[in-house]
């Protein structure tokens, strides 16, 4: 219950900082040249000054600015995130339907990525500078330096123009429309390219943390008073090491998760997949102001949820946490 | 100086010093070796590295050379890596000296406002920047030196905060320094060093967002950049894959050897972690 | 060594060697004793005479690099150091068991108390989960440990230092090993709690005829426990014996250095004290307020309670406490490191504890500090020379004049002037604690703070600096604040004492009165809590140089 409670005051503290961010991008935004309605005046093929005049005031966009970031954030409070004028629908069911796909790709990159790099990274720190440990600290550092969308380039060449194993892109077949067990395999057949693009970056980050954290750990005191007790050296590591090593990298996730949003901007352009990072690049190409500041409390808000579900966990793993208070 | 001498003692640092030299002679030199505009034509398009002697690394969709872009793409990816890195560290040192020092409601503001960069992820508000401010190389180099500076402010934070309860500051501020005084004289050169290190990440990183904008072609086009040319080799990437594979691997292996040089400056720094 | 007739652990002639590189080649060199049943074996030494090393190196459990190259460790008729790494798994633990000195450290931080000392059953016997649940509560009675059961599902930071020494203790006993290694195991403790852990050793150790190997680097603790003594000094033992014999009759120089660097606890008579106050505390108190949502749920520390004292010009003010007692916290209000909540601290006739931060820079010159931690005192990238001149510098004295007057400060406290171009981390840690003094000293200050100044050295180089210490007073005229835990430094050092408990003096008064007739049933206990504190009683020590 006081792990609730105190992952709960967390949670609270990032109200003001979701406000911060969105009163930020707002104001940010006024300065971009153009507004809604230009862009959709270009997109209904020109029109002339007393039309956009009549659009702006519809949208309320002829009000000062202090009334129309009030206005914002009004409709923001009953979650109603404004119009789209490319797409033509509510910003908020756009961003709702692109959402699982994202989603999807996100877990499964994070699982990838998290249980990898967590096998690999105690497996190096076991064999510490014997050559498993350079093999997989080497391979590392190369998946480290790979742009991503360059993988996701080449893995397609390889895999889908070469072998002919995996789809180059989309989502799922869009020719054959199938239900059930059929569809979720077809979903996860297009899925093993963009999830391993994804996840390849983050699962060197999480194994250069899991090694190091490993070998922190196993210098520790109580490693020793746990061998002079007269454990063996896998128990060790599986009854003491372990868990303590874990901490760092259960914070890396709350860490990441910002950033692994911003990398599936790029890797559902590579792979055409219909999720929230190609909506945000199509919102900046096509000037639709509304949706990309509704990605951006979106993804904001996503990256609070992570945080707070990692706070969870790892209140739940760290008993200190919770004396501290 | 001995912490070169064990700088050197490392195979990886050494790949990677040599590897970055690599790099920096070629941006260095591309304007002797490939004296013309590198993106101005200069053969029939698509030719395949190694066919040619003229073109060794073949020819993009337009038919510019790919070798000559490469060499002066390493100028660009240099030049922001370098520049934006200068500019995030420079505010996250500022930002995280007078967090980690002053503590209390200074703190508290500082913070919420790293937080707020660091809760958007760094992608999309890169993308809104340009999507603000235009292409340009200044600006894309501007804004990804600002969506870099949270992780060095947090860094600096925590180093100020561990090294301002230290004895020897205390001791300072019972000789009667000042509060600058401390923070410059007393703190900030026993801080700098991690923070130093930690720039190469954050150049290795600066390359890696730079790139990936310019393969969305939100980049300054009128670059010869590595990742504007990924993005043109998409659209041949069926049977001219090597469009989009060279730059690819340039932009790896410029990475790859700032990460390692910033590795072996850790190591050559910090002796006792050698057990590692 | 032949070997004696009963002896449960023997060393003949072991020799470990230390990677290339450390600042000798061998860690132990022919090292070579033992231990029988029923015995409590003290082997003493100052920081870096290998001691703890021997302690690893029966439980073979050497760092990397560091091997043996030469004897044997006998026990139970073979030689540990030939066993192979199964065998050594079923001595550690139900053989040969270890406690270390940080208890806060040495226990998993993630997992109940209950759950680490089970472990020991689970590793070495068979038995049911139940059965090792009433075990574990068997030796939590055991050892004493203030309810038990609540103590048996708590977490290592949940206890405090004392009962987490008493878990490790019950963990370590709980297969009633023959032999038990104890590596400074009340080090780390306040007085009062290490006075009781060290009978609980003693009573224990008697109960269950276990043989204990005790690992000290203080006299006052071998005169307490020890039944035979090894003193150990670079890597060798120079003397063993009996305790009564090498305590009463030492024969080798080093250990009658070490026995003579021990403070007594008898002060040396009073002097004539001025009546001129030079530094009054007046009714100080500061609390601490942490945690709470909006105001509600906060904790309130009340660190300092209504402290009063007074300093006449030239003697020595000691406050003796243990940790959480308050007086660092005072130390820390008396140099405006901390400011006070209430209360005035008068020096020189002005309120320095309401003054403005602009103001307290200015008169800081007049009252200094000398801290604790030898290596953490002193910026590392700054050489010592600056260092002692910095305080003069900010004052506004020229840089030269400053640079000159520091090297002959450096000669003032006893080191060599041509050093000053170094950094600190190429000085010893005596030497360190010298350079912090003379930084103190640059100001020119009428009063000094030593807050815990010698607390960090070894005995011998203790010694040494409260000699230094005690010249300069004669030489400058300074009036001197001492702050400590150690009762036995406080007596040799400070004309007038104050003990304080919990944030309030709870008495003061003249050193010899207050260690010779204590009246506060604290003091008492915490005098009664020294170690060997008969011993240092009978033992005279030459006063220090008036």
């Amino acid at each position: 219950m006081r792990i609730l409670r105190l992952a709960g005051r967390r949670l609270a503290a990032s109200i003001p900082t979701l406000f911060l961010i969105l009163i930020g991008i707002f104001l940010l935004l006024q300065f971009a040249p153009g507004d809604t309605v230009d862009a959709m005046m270009a997109q209904m093929g020109g029109g002339d000054a007393a039309t956009a005049r009549e659009l702006r005031h519809f949208y309320g966009l002829d009000l000062s600015i202090p009334l129309q970031l009030g206005n914002y954030l009004w409709r923001l409070v009953r979650l109603d995130l404004g119009f789209s004028s490319i797409y033509g629908k509510p910003v908020a069911s756009v961003i709702l339907e692109r959402l699982p796909p994202t989603l999807l790709l996100m877990t499964a990159s994070l699982s990838f990525a998290f249980f990898f790099g967590l096998l690999f990274g105690v497996i190096a720190a076991r064999g510490v500078n014997k050559w498993p440990d350079t093999l997989i600290s080497i391979a590392g550092l190369i998946f480290y330096a790979t742009p991503s969308f360059w993988f996701g380039l080449m893995a397609i060449v390889v895999f889908s123009i070469y072998l002919q194993w995996l789809p180059a892109g989309g989502f799922e077949d869009i020719g054959a429309v199938q239900t059930g067990l059929w569809r979720t395999i077809d979903i996860a057949r297009h899925l093993v390219l963009p999830t391993l693009t994804l996840g390849l970056i983050f699962l060197a980050i999480y194994l250069r943390i899991m090694r190091a954290s490993m070998l922190e750990v196993l210098n520790l005191d109580f490693v020793r008073t746990a061998r002079a007790k007269g454990l063996d050296e896998t128990r060790v590591v599986t009854r003491h090491v372990l868990r303590n090593a874990l901490l760092p990298m259960v914070t890396l996730i709350g860490l990441q998760a910002g950033t692994m949003l911003g990398g599936s901007v790029v890797v559902e352009s590579v792979f055409s997949l219909p999720g929230l990072g190609r909506l945000a690049y199509e919102s900046v190409v096509q000037r639709d102001l509304n949706t990309l500041l509704g990605i951006v409390f979106v993804s904001a808000l996503l990256v609070i949820i992570v945080n707070f579900a990692v706070d969870l966990i790892y209140a739940r793993l760290d008993p200190r946490i919770v004396a501290e208070g | 100086m001995d912490a070169l001498k064990r700088y050197f003692r490392s195979p990886a640092a050494v790949v990677g010093l040599v590897l970055l030299l690599i790099v920096v002679a070629m941006a260095v030199s591309a304007g002797w070796i490939y004296p013309r505009e590198p993106l101005a034509l200069a053969g029939r398009p698509l030719i395949w590295p190694f066919s040619n002697p003229r073109f060794l690394l073949g020819t993009d969709n337009s038919g510019r050379d790919i070798a000559a872009q490469i060499f002066y793409g390493a100028r660009i990816s240099l030049l922001i890596g370098g520049v934006a890195t200068a500019i995030a560290i420079a505010i996250g040192v500022l930002i995280g000296a007078f967090a980690g020092f002053y503590g209390g409601w200074v703190d508290n503001v500082l913070m919420r406002i790293t937080e707020a960069f660091q809760t958007l992820p760094n992608f999309v508000l890169l993308l809104v920047l340009v999507a603000v401010f235009g292409s340009t190389l200044t600006t894309v180099t501007i804004a990804v030196g600002v969506v870099s500076w949270p992780a060095p402010a947090r860094l600096t934070r925590a180093e100020f905060l561990s090294l301002r309860n230290r004895e020897f500051v205390q001791a300072g501020r019972t000789l009667g320094m000042r509060d600058i005084q401390l923070i410059l004289g007393e703190i900030l050169p026993n801080a700098l060093p991690p923070v130093i290190v930690y720039a190469s990440v954050v150049m290795a990183v600066a390359i890696l967002l730079e790139s990936a904008l310019a393969f969305l072609r939100l980049s300054d086009p009128n670059v010869a950049s590595w990742g504007n040319l990924i993005g043109l080799g998409r659209d041949v990437l069926r049977v001219q894959w090597y469009v989009s594979a060279i730059p690819g691997i340039a932009i790896l292996l410029t990475v790859l050897a700032v990460s390692l040089v910033g590795q072996g400056l850790n190591d050559a720094l910090n002796p006792r972690l050698k057990a590692r | 060594m032949s070997e004696l007739s009963g002896a449960i652990l023997t060393l003949e002639g072991l020799s470990v060697r230390l990677p290339p590189g450390a600042d000798r080649p061998h860690a132990l060199s022919g090292v070579s004793l033992s231990i029988a049943a029923n015995e409590i074996l003290c082997v003493v030494g100052e920081s870096g005479s290998g001691k703890s090393m021997m302690a690893s190196t029966i439980m073979q459990l050497l760092p990397n690099g560091v091997n043996i190259d030469g004897g044997r460790v006998m026990f139970e008729g073979r030689d540990l150091a030939k066993a192979s790494a199964t065998e050594m798994r079923h001595v550690r633990g139900a053989g040969i068991a270890m406690i270390f000195q940080e208890p806060m450290t040495a226990l998993n931080p993630l997992r109940t108390i209950g759950d680490q000392i089970g472990e020991m059953f689970s590793i070495h016997t068979d038995l049911s989960r139940a059965a090792i649940r009433a075990k574990v509560l068997a030796l939590l009675e055991d050892v004493r440990i203030p309810d038990p059961k609540a103590a048996a599902r708590a977490f290592p930071h949940e206890l405090s230092g004392g009962q987490r020494q008493r878990a490790m203790i019950a963990m370590a006993l709980a297969l009633d090993p023959k032999v038990l290694i104890a590596d400074e195991p009340t080090t780390a403790l306040d007085v009062t709690t290490q006075a009781q852990i060290l009978a609980l050793i003693r009573d224990l150790q008697q109960r269950k005829k276990t043989a204990v190997l005790f690992i000290t680097h203080d006299f006052g603790v071998v005169a307490e426990i020890a039944d035979r003594v090894a003193v150990m000094q670079h890597g060798s033992i120079v003397e063993q014996g009996i305790a009564a014999s090498v305590l009463n009759a030492p024969q080798h120089p080093y250990t009658r250095q070490l026995i003579a660097a021990v403070p007594p606890l008898t002060s040396p008579p009073p002097r004539s004290l001025s009546d001129d106050i030079i530094l009054s505390i007046d009714d100080v108190s500061k609390t601490y307020r942490t945690g709470g949502f909006l105001g509600r749920g906060a904790r309130v520390t009340r660190a300092v309670k209504n402290v009063s004292l007074k300093l006449p010009r030239g003697a020595t003010l000691g406050i003796v406490g243990e940790s959480g007692s308050g007086k660092s916290t005072l130390a820390r209000c008396l140099v405006r490191l901390i400011d006070p909540d209430a209360g005035a601290i008068v020096l020189e006739g002005k309120d320095w504890a309401k003054m403005a931060r602009e103001d307290v820079r200015r008169e800081t010159r007049h009252i200094q500090m000398v801290f604790q931690d030898p290596f953490g005192s002193l910026n590392p990238r700054r050489k010592a020379a600056e260092l002692v001149a910095q305080g003069p510098i900010v004052h506004g004295t020229p840089r030269a004049k400053a640079l000159a007057d520091a090297k002959e400060l450096f000669a003032l406290v006893g080191l060599d002037p041509s050093a000053s171009d170094r950094f600190p981390h190429e000085f010893s840690g005596g030497q360190r604690q010298r350079i912090g003094l003379a930084r103190a000293l640059a100001l020119r200050p009428e009063v000094l703070v030593a807050d815990e100044a010698v607390s960090a050295l070894d005995v011998s180089v203790q010694a040494q600096v409260l000699q230094l210490l005690a010249g300069l007073r004669q030489r400058l005229g300074l009036s001197i604040v001492f702050i400590t835990h150690d009762l036995r430094v406080a007596a040799q050092i400070c004309d007038l004492v104050a003990v304080m408990k919990d944030g309030e003096v709870v008495e003061q008064g003249l050193a010899g009165d207050v260690f010779g007739r204590p009246q506060h049933p604290y003091t008492r206990a915490l005098l009664d809590s020294i170690p060997g504190g008969a011993f240092a009683r009978q033992h005279e020590a030459p006063s220090l140089a008036r």
